[in-house]
């Protein structure tokens, strides 16, 4: 049993290297990345996903983030069970406003640095279903927002960039010094 | 054609399923679901709606249908085919009331709450009345399908309400609440388990939370462009959706796709299919702590995504299917990357078939758990791949083949343990017989257009979608205005089969402990957003 497996993984090898398929420009995004993330923060970044009405569209292209091409943990970023242990939240969808509630909530369990990454069409501006009676529309119309990923959904590397781009916002500071806000 | 047992003429839709469509009176309503159970058959779905079309309520009251009118639908399978009834509804009391349908059919019971939500109809003698998709955020007398589309109102925002759960006492019951935030990378929902210890004595769902107003949103668009909002009814089943509207709308048009149109449908939605099963496999690897599987198909799904993202420009496939045809092709060069992509992923997945066959701890984990017997599956209605692997055997690509499928004798994946274990042989068999079709699709594909003109009709009109997602079958029900009205849509249900299958689910975890339902949940892998709306 267990030489099928392991026979399986020498076979397949490390996928996180230049795979064939990726191409030589999204296989050196991946490794800048991974680089900044590490000289930004110096330390795993804890994201909580909430779908706050989302078609799940976003949910599977931030689950591929976790497949071994990507390799999110690889770089220094984890998903978390909880918001109280995350830095940021990742929240996807137009809010619907069966989930207002939950989405704050969820924002005031959040601590400091208390990142907020809007990820898909929906969650930037309301996308195809907009504001009604059951859609609050864009995530900033609940919570604050300090980052948006547009795309529908947003492929897996979009995310990781928007991800980045918002801990680079909020953590490096002017003077370039560089400070996990906790 | 007639369902056994009633007397009542059906007229054929236009669309390339058999779909029947006949008016009933209340007596009629309660007594062809009794004649279709009776003769074996389902509720595919059920819904309501502001208004029959004119002509026919001027048949049975007399007057035409004026808005503010309400009228319930249903549709039933049957081995013929599907069976769309409407009901115009009349008042009583100063509602609209219907006969119940759930003590016929037990899966009516969420769907008749639905309805009672977005169209202020009731149905009369139910037993279970509690709000579905209302939870206080609106108010409760405001019904959302009711309403002038050009001319909704502003609406207070309300306070969330309370939810009577159903309380189980005893000695050492104790609850557990869990959602609508889950922990993982999910949808939203809450899950109120009671148990004692570790054993789950019962669970009860509360979904809703992602309601979005979606056949609200419906009634705002242009027939020709709202195949994008039902292309994102469910993500996972993008592909599903666009097809199912857009054979309601073409079936409402009469239009005929061309030949090639509809092979590159089917190429895609089984595509969809096996992306869904690929990532299901390995998920379901995790959950029962087997951490390689995740690894392994999370990889094949990735390469499968690359791959539609090259030839149809999107990873999910969103927006390719439109009103008469297709917007993508598959060249030659293509062709033969898809071809070469179905080796790889063959020869790949039969090695992980083997392991997870051979797993002794993967397999102590899947046999037994979440058990659904044959006859409860029947009793409850459960459907598609879940029911499939609780002997309900049930596909449209079998049942009903439609072209191309009519083509390809595909060959259902069934099995008779209704558990975990039943439901991952379940996705195994059907990625091979998926990986069969996508090759033949590809090798016999005809030459031909892509896309013909969808001319919308003078008169009013009505057609029916119905498709074997990679979850089960959907069922879009579409009702335009005629030209006179800028032929707007009227009613646009959309059904997923997750309704049916969702309230199952509190039966399987009965008697398993806490920690087997990620991967009980996960064996079924319903959507929140599909049966939300």
């Amino acid at each position: 049993m267990i030489w099928k497996v392991v026979r399986q993984i020498a076979k397949t090898g490390i996928c996180t290297e230049p795979a064939p398929d990726i191409g030589a420009i999204d296989a050196a995004q991946a490794a800048r990345i991974q680089q900044e993330l590490l000289d930004i923060l110096g330390q795993a970044l804890s994201i909580r996903e909430v779908d706050a009405g989302s078609c799940n569209g976003c949910e599977l292209e931030i689950n591929a983030l976790g497949n071994p091409y990507y390799n999110l943990e690889g770089l220094g970023i984890k998903f978390v069970a909880s918001p109280r242990h995350a830095d940021l939240l990742l929240v996807t969808g137009p809010v619907s406003r069966n989930m207002e509630t939950a989405l704050k909530r969820t924002y005031d369990a959040t601590p400091e640095p208390k990142l907020v990454v809007a990820v898909g069409d929906c969650a930037c501006d309301g996308g195809l279903f907009g504001e009604s009676y059951a859609s609050c529309g864009r995530v900033s119309n609940v919570i604050p927002v300090d980052e948006v990923i547009a795309g529908c959904p947003p492929p897996p590397l979009a995310i990781l960039r928007g991800i980045l781009k918002a801990v680079r916002r909020r953590v490096v500071q002017p003077t370039g010094a560089v400070r996990l806000r906790l | 054609m007639q369902i056994p047992g009633l007397d009542l003429e059906f007229s054929a839709l236009p669309a390339p399923v058999p779909v029947w469509h006949a008016q009933v009176t209340p007596a009629q309503w309660q007594m062809a679901a009794t004649a279709v159970r009776d003769a074996g058959g389902r509720l595919l779905a059920l819904w309501a709606g502001p208004t029959a079309q004119q002509g026919d309520a001027a048949d049975i009251s007399g007057h035409s249908a004026a808005p503010g009118q309400a009228c319930m639908g249903a549709a039933y399978v049957t081995l013929e085919g599907a069976f769309w009834l409407s009901l115009p509804l009349a008042q009583q009391g100063g509602r609209w009331v219907y006969p119940d349908l759930a003590s016929v059919f037990p899966c009516a019971t969420r769907m008749q709450r639905a309805a009672a939500d977005l169209s202020g109809v009731f149905a009369l003698d139910a037993q279970d009345t509690r709000a579905w998709l209302n939870h206080g955020a609106w108010p409760q007398d405001h019904f959302p399908l009711q309403q002038d589309p050009d001319k909704l109102p502003l609406l207070a925002a309300g306070e969330l309400v309370d939810y009577p759960f159903v309380h189980v006492d005893g000695d050492g019951v104790h609850e557990i609440a869990v959602g609508p935030v889950h922990a993982g990378i999910i949808e939203p929902g809450h899950f109120r388990f009671s148990v004692v210890g570790e054993k789950v004595l019962r669970l009860e769902q509360r979904l809703g939370y992602t309601h979005k107003g979606i056949e609200q949103r419906m009634t705002q668009l242009a027939p020709l462009q709202a195949h994008r909002l039902a292309g994102r009814v469910s993500g996972d089943s993008t592909v599903a959706y666009a097809w199912a509207y857009c054979m309601a709308l073409e079936s409402a048009t009469q239009t005929t796709v061309p030949e090639r149109a509809a092979w590159l449908r089917a190429l895609m939605l089984e595509r969809e299919r096996i992306a869904n099963h690929l990532g299901d496999l390995g998920a379901l690897g995790n959950d029962a702590a087997f951490a390689f599987g995740l690894a392994q198909f999370s990889r094949l799904r990735e390469d499968w995504l690359r791959a539609a993202k090259t030839v149809f420009g999107h990873r999910l496939m969103m927006d390719c299917i439109v009103p008469g045809g297709v917007n993508c092709d598959v060249d030659l060069a293509q062709r033969e990357l898809l071809l070469q992509q179905c080796d790889a992923v063959e020869k790949e997945v039969r090695t992980l078939f083997t392991i997870y066959e051979a797993h002794a701890g993967l397999q102590d984990r899947f046999m037994t758990t979440g058990r659904v017997a044959p006859e409860l599956a029947a009793q409850l209605g459960l459907t598609g791949l879940a029911g499939r692997a609780s002997s309900q055997s049930w596909d449209l690509r079998c049942d009903q083949p439609w072209l191309p499928y009519s083509d390809m004798a595909v060959v259902m994946a069934t099995h008779h343990n209704g558990d975990v274990a039943a439901r991952v042989a379940v996705r195994f068999d059907e990625v091979f017989e998926s990986l069969r079709l996508i090759r033949r699709l590809l090798v016999e594909m005809p030459i031909g257009d892509l896309l013909c003109p969808v001319v919308l009709p003078r008169q009013p009109t009505r057609g029916a979608g119905w498709v074997e997602g990679w979850r089960g079958e959907l069922f879009v029900a579409l009702e335009l205005a005629g030209s006179d009205q800028k032929n707007r849509i009227l009613r646009c249900h959309l059904h997923d089969p997750s309704t049916q299958n969702w309230p199952v689910l509190e039966h399987a975890i009965m008697g398993d402990i806490v920690p087997d339902f990620p991967l009980i949940n996960k064996s079924f892998n319903l959507s929140y957003s599909g049966q939300d709306l």
